[in-house]
């Protein structure tokens, strides 16, 4: 089943009088269940591609579909709705809200959704279990590690159960032993639950765990290749 | 919603100090409110009660074609029969006291000081002269049958030099248009804690009054005093006749009622310019609060947090420090306000024509003003927190998270 499709996408952003081209005709589509890394240098596009297939922008031609729904021309209120159901982030600058502990920080989603308290404990529960801070639930993200921060924030992500986890350099503010845990989480629950991942980043490092790696260079996909599971 | 408040709250938590100080901002801003409220409020009130004990009492009963602005001592200006009307009002059961008093303009004087006087014919042992007679500083008071005594004010007896026992030189008009004079001895001095009122006003019983005026049986008015004051009107309507006018204390205190009802309409736009300070301190803290904290909005809005909620959440930081300010507001205007009221402000010799001032303010805040203030306080507030929240609201999710970085 297709998650996103994005056909001949484009996004200008103008300043001034000046026009910079983040995307110029970009085509790809994800099917549900990927691992997938856009790759590229800085600056170009995959931060602006994962915003527009996170309904956090639209684009200036171009259509963008989740789910198969066109979600190119939806209002700020849609495309909440849309993000709030479907979809999951997980930023580079782990994104927590320092006045919430972790429990309260993966809880958000669900009281956004109006599930009901014991749900969503049992629920929040489980998906700190599955990050392995079930023990940290009453931490504030200035009480825990940059690596444990960033497993909050992916159990967050997985807390409405979205079909699709968008995640922008996930491990760029990470050593390497906690950006490998971090990376080794997201494949165990991509392995597990389904839901389709697609990550930015140009640590090869990271790169290795994707099964699908898409690259861009100003603006463009021109590459677009499968690869073999880390062993 | 509680989870919004909670983290409204916290929010709050994160910087203490700024906090408690917008929050203060609006608790000493409502506390002076209160205490401006409860200072007017008391002003007017003090200065109605002195102006019914010591001058128009609840009502008074005057001849049809007295002019109180002329105090003219001309029989037909004077009610002939006082004592027979006394008895009529008695009969009342609202009246509490009804005495007759005549009021003549005079000259004291002794050695070579002078003061233009008002002289009040009363019947001392009326309890309407009871504001005189529990205000008596030295000397002692009327008697009835005293022909040669007067009692003059604290003021008065200090400006002329003289206290108790004391001779003073008293001249005064009469109903035929002349004057008379006569010398007669200070047989005390009061005070009735009112200078504008107690330089001006000498007493003497009230046959020597009638004699000294050639205005025989006469008197001026008859005082009235009731049980409570809001029977005014009934009385003077069980009461009117066409020989006499009934003045109930509305009609006679016109201008207390219209200066309290300009004092109030003043102080609305004062409220409005305290509150408006406040408010700019409310807004300045909940700007900052949005700038600092652009990131998260882009973070919850990416959540799927649509505006109106975001919007909620600084609406409800900006609730909790209206409370905060409020609870403040209530605990600072209390000590003032009591202090207003058990100690009051000296503001001595204060008046205007018309009105009595005492030469202390005392408090009285109605609790109507308090829910007033403190639900103006609370709308301004809430008012004031609607630019940021709808600022918070209003930001891309793209352009917050960016913004944040």
């Amino acid at each position: 089943m297709e998650v996103t499709r994005v056909e001949a996408v484009t996004r200008t952003y103008k300043v001034g009088e000046v026009e910079t081209h983040a995307l110029r005709g970009v085509d790809l589509s994800i099917e549900a269940g990927e691992f997938t890394a856009l790759v590229g240098p800085s600056g170009s596009g995959k931060t602006t591609l994962l915003q527009l297939i996170g309904c956090l922008d639209l684009p200036t031609s171009g259509k963008v579909y989740i789910t198969g729904h066109d979600v190119s021309h939806l209002n700020r209120n849609q495309r909440a709705d849309m993000r709030r159901g479907t979809i999951g982030f997980v930023f580079q600058f782990f994104a927590l809200i320092p006045t919430l502990t972790a429990y309260e920080n993966v809880e958000m989603p669900l009281l956004l959704n109006g599930h009901g308290a014991a749900e969503r404990r049992e629920r929040v529960m489980g998906l700190l279990a599955s990050v392995d801070l079930a023990d940290r639930g009453d931490h504030r993200p200035d009480q825990l590690s940059g690596g444990e921060q960033q497993r909050v924030a992916v159990a967050r992500a997985l807390a409405s159960e979205p079909t699709l986890i968008l995640a922008d350099e996930p491990t760029a503010n990470l050593d390497t032993s906690n950006g490998e845990q971090v990376m080794e989480i997201m494949t165990h629950l991509n392995r597990e639950t389904g839901v389709t991942f697609v990550f930015a980043t140009h640590d090869p490092r990271v790169i290795k765990y994707a099964r699908r790696v898409i690259t861009l260079r100003d603006g463009k996909v021109v590459e677009d290749r499968l690869v073999s599971e880390k062993a | 919603m509680i989870q919004l408040f909670k983290m409204a709250y916290r929010d709050l938590g994160r910087n203490r100090r700024r906090s408690f100080f917008s929050a203060l901002a609006l608790g000493m801003g409502l506390s002076l409110l209160l205490l401006m409220a409860a200072v007017v409020t008391g002003e007017m009130r003090g200065s109605m009660e002195s102006t019914i004990r010591l001058e128009s009492g609840h009502m008074q009963v005057r001849a049809s074609s007295y002019d109180e602005n002329k105090t003219s001592l001309a029989w037909s200006d004077l009610i002939e029969n006082p004592n027979e009307i006394g008895s009529q009002l008695a009969a009342f059961p609202q009246v509490v006291l009804a005495t007759p008093r005549l009021f003549a303009s005079g000259i004291v004087s002794t050695g070579d000081q002078s003061a233009g006087v008002r002289v009040i014919g009363i019947d001392p042992p009326s309890q309407a002269n009871a504001p005189f007679r529990d205000g008596l500083m030295r000397g002692q008071f009327l008697q009835a049958d005293d022909r040669e005594g007067v009692l003059i004010g604290q003021p008065l007896a200090e400006k002329l030099g003289v206290v108790a026992g004391d001779q003073v030189n008293l001249l005064v008009n009469t109903s035929n248009g002349d004057v008379d004079q006569q010398a007669f001895i200070v047989r005390g001095v009061y005070t009735t804690h009112t200078p504008s009122y107690d330089e001006f006003t000498v007493f003497m019983p009230l046959v020597k009054a009638q004699a000294i005026t050639q205005a025989q049986d006469h008197a001026s008015v008859i005082f009235v005093l009731l049980q409570n004051r809001d029977q005014a009107v009934a009385v003077a309507s069980a009461l009117k006749s066409s020989n006499y006018q009934i003045v109930t204390w509305e009609e006679a205190n016109e201008i207390i009622l219209e200066t309290e009802q300009f004092a109030g309409a003043y102080m609305t736009v004062l409220y409005l310019i305290v509150l408006a300070i406040t408010a700019t301190v409310i807004v300045n803290t909940l700007v900052m609060a949005v700038f600092e904290r652009t990131r998260e909005i882009g973070i919850l809005s990416a959540m799927g947090m649509k505006g109106g909620r975001i919007m909620t959440m600084f609406f409800a930081e900006s609730s909790l420090l209206a409370l905060g300010g409020i609870v403040i507001g209530f605990v600072l205007g209390g000590l003032m306000v009591t202090y207003a009221t058990k100690v009051g402000f000296y503001i001595g010799d204060f008046g205007i024509t018309g009105i009595i001032f005492g030469e202390r303010i005392y408090g009285y805040l109605k609790i109507s003003d308090a829910v007033t203030l403190s639900i103006l306080a609370l709308v301004v507030t809430l008012l004031a927190g609607l630019y940021p929240a709808w600022m918070a609201a209003r930001m891309e999710p793209v352009e917050a998270l960016r913004g944040g970085q």
